[in-house]
């Protein structure tokens, strides 16, 4: 089975437990971490690229943690052209790839940070964050 | 040496007027001291970018033949206020279609509303107008739906009740629910913190008396050229103090402004969504101060470090009119991505874009030396900070 790309979010409760341990210990998938980020306010987010037999099991087993599991097929981009850099999507991505540059105050989108969790695309008053497929 | 208006303007047409922004006029303090600065300076720039929304623009479409006295308009599905005179119209920012789902749909997108109408007006696209009337003898036409751009219509007038607000709110969420507010998306228990106004590039943090500023103060307005009107709505200046009594910079002042929207620009006037709050425009406006004398110039030099905002709860006190703030914060601890409030480290945003505040005043730095822009002396200033502001509370 080819391997599938999953975004996971963790709060804050639960970014300390072990989960991703026992999805390899006792789902027996192969697991590889494409990027990983816990927040300041401890919300923890991870992009991976999931194979094996138990999948659609051990991604069950995610969501019976508390863990909110969705599909990565698109990647985000930003529309420089709509873009005011006004700030307002900075304090709302969870993983810092949408920041300040100071002291300009320019909005900078480092997408290698960006786990698709589709906040700042609801968070942007002039619909500059764009998903693309 | 203190100097007038008409001087002043004599140098900006000899291209001799020595003109800085008010961030560069903050530097030449630090570097020669206020009184040098302010003899050798003889304007300050500001600007301000943000959502601002009581704006809108009056319309006069041109008559039809046979004429129609239009009593119901919707330009782009979007309701227009013709309460007014046959053929004339206002679109406010807020505005949305009728059949905009709203916040049935919690929390609701607003996707296109009465900013996007006058973004898309000034940017010369296409408007489907449609209206109706009831039928007079002098307007016998009932119906009429066309298209039109801004280029093909009489007049269309940026008139903005109340813009510019001279300082904010910051706002947080004391709360145990997420919320989506005026004020962006605030996360629970003091997730985030968000503030908007351009802090020490902002027009009305830089004249807080009110000693340059007033009815016909020629002005930067959505990328062309338009004047202060009157006091915006809701003007109640006064000076911010701690309980010991030291000054935490001025707020409450706001301005009521005009300008010919078909001089401006779309990239001045944008089309803005909240989730779950509206629609509404963001507006770009700047401010030339006349360093008339040394105190002008002191004020007009004030720092992030300065300019103080109060922290405001959303989730509870401000939808309840509750009295009292959280403490005010510096725009430098804003400016610096975190603040502490009630003991908890919270990270700042701003909803008011820093770099288009920045870009406006040196597009009017650039105006008044070249010539293009000279400043009006006011026909009376506008009202100063008092004691006591009292909003009229509504029953
Ligand atoms: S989708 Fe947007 S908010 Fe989410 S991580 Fe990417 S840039 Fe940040
Ligand atoms: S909220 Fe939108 S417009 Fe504002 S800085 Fe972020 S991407 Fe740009």
């Amino acid at each position: 089975m080819a391997p599938k790309k999953v975004v996971l979010r963790f709060s804050a409760d639960i970014a300390d437990k072990p989960i991703i341990y026992r999805l390899v210990k006792d789902y027996d998938l192969v697991i590889n971490i494409l990027k990983a980020n816990v927040n300041p306010q401890k919300e923890g987010t991870m992009v991976l690229e999931v194979r094996g037999d138990l999948y659609a099991a051990g991604l069950d087993y995610l969501r019976h943690q508390g863990v909110l599991v969705q599909d990565l097929t698109q990647e985000i981009a930003r529309n420089e052209d709509l873009c005011t850099d006004c700030g307002a999507c900075t304090a709302i991505c969870p993983t810092g790839a949408l920041y300040l540059e100071r002291p300009s105050m320019e909005v900078q989108f480092d997408s290698d940070a960006c786990v698709v969790c589709y906040l700042c695309l609801k968070a942007c008053p002039v619909r500059a964050m764009e998903a693309r497929f | 040496m203190d100097k007038t208006y008409a001087e002043i303007n004599a140098k900006i047409k000899e291209g001799k007027a020595v003109v800085v922004t008010a961030a560069e006029l903050i530097d030449l303090v630090a570097e020669k001291g206020l009184a040098q600065a302010a003899r050798e300076v003889d304007v300050v720039t500001t600007g301000t970018f943000g959502p601002m929304c009581s704006s809108g623009v009056f319309l006069n479409f041109g008559h039809s033949a046979p004429r129609i006295k239009m009593h119901r308009v919707w330009l782009n599905n979007v309701p227009a206020y013709s309460g007014i005179a046959a053929v004339d119209a206002y679109i406010g920012a807020t505005e949305v279609p009728e059949d905009d789902p709203l916040n049935s749909n919690y929390p609701g997108e607003f996707r296109y509303g009465g900013g996007h109408v006058i973004q898309d007006l000034v940017a010369r696209k296409p408007i489907h107008l449609k209206a109706t009337g009831y039928g007079t003898d002098c307007y016998p036409r009932r119906e009429i739906e066309t298209t039109f751009t801004l280029d093909d219509i009489n007049e269309a007038v940026l008139f903005n009740p109340r813009n510019a607000y001279q300082n904010y709110n910051c706002a947080v969420n004391l709360s145990n629910r997420i919320i989506y507010t005026y004020m962006g998306i605030l996360k629970p228990g003091l997730g985030n913190a968000h503030y908007s106004t351009s802090g020490q590039l902002s027009p009305l943090l830089k004249d807080p008396y009110f000693k340059t500023i007033g009815l016909g103060t020629r002005i930067f307005l959505g990328g062309g050229i338009g004047y202060v009107a009157w006091h915006g709505t809701q003007h109640f200046p006064f000076i911010q103090r701690e309980a010991n009594g030291n000054e935490l910079g001025p707020n409450g002042g706001t301005l009521m402004v005009i300008g010919d929207l078909k001089q401006m620009s779309p990239r001045w006037l944008v089309g803005t969504s909240y989730l779950g709050y509206g629609a509404t425009l963001s507006v770009g406006i700047g401010v030339p101060i006349p360093i008339l004398n040394e105190e002008i110039a002191r004020l007009a030099a004030a720092k992030d470090e300065e300019l103080y905002a109060p922290v405001v709860d959303y989730g509870e006190a401000y939808p309840n009119r509750l009295p009292g703030n959280l403490g005010y914060v510096s725009y430098a601890q804003l400016k610096s991505g975190k603040i502490t409030v009630n003991g908890k480290e919270v990270p700042t945003a701003p909803l008011s874009s820093y770099p288009r505040a920045l870009e406006i005043a040196s597009l009017l730095k650039e105006w008044i030396q070249k010539g293009r822009f000279l400043l009006a002396e006011p026909v009376q200033l506008l009202p100063p900070p008092t004691g006591q502001p009292e909003p009229a509370k509504l029953k």
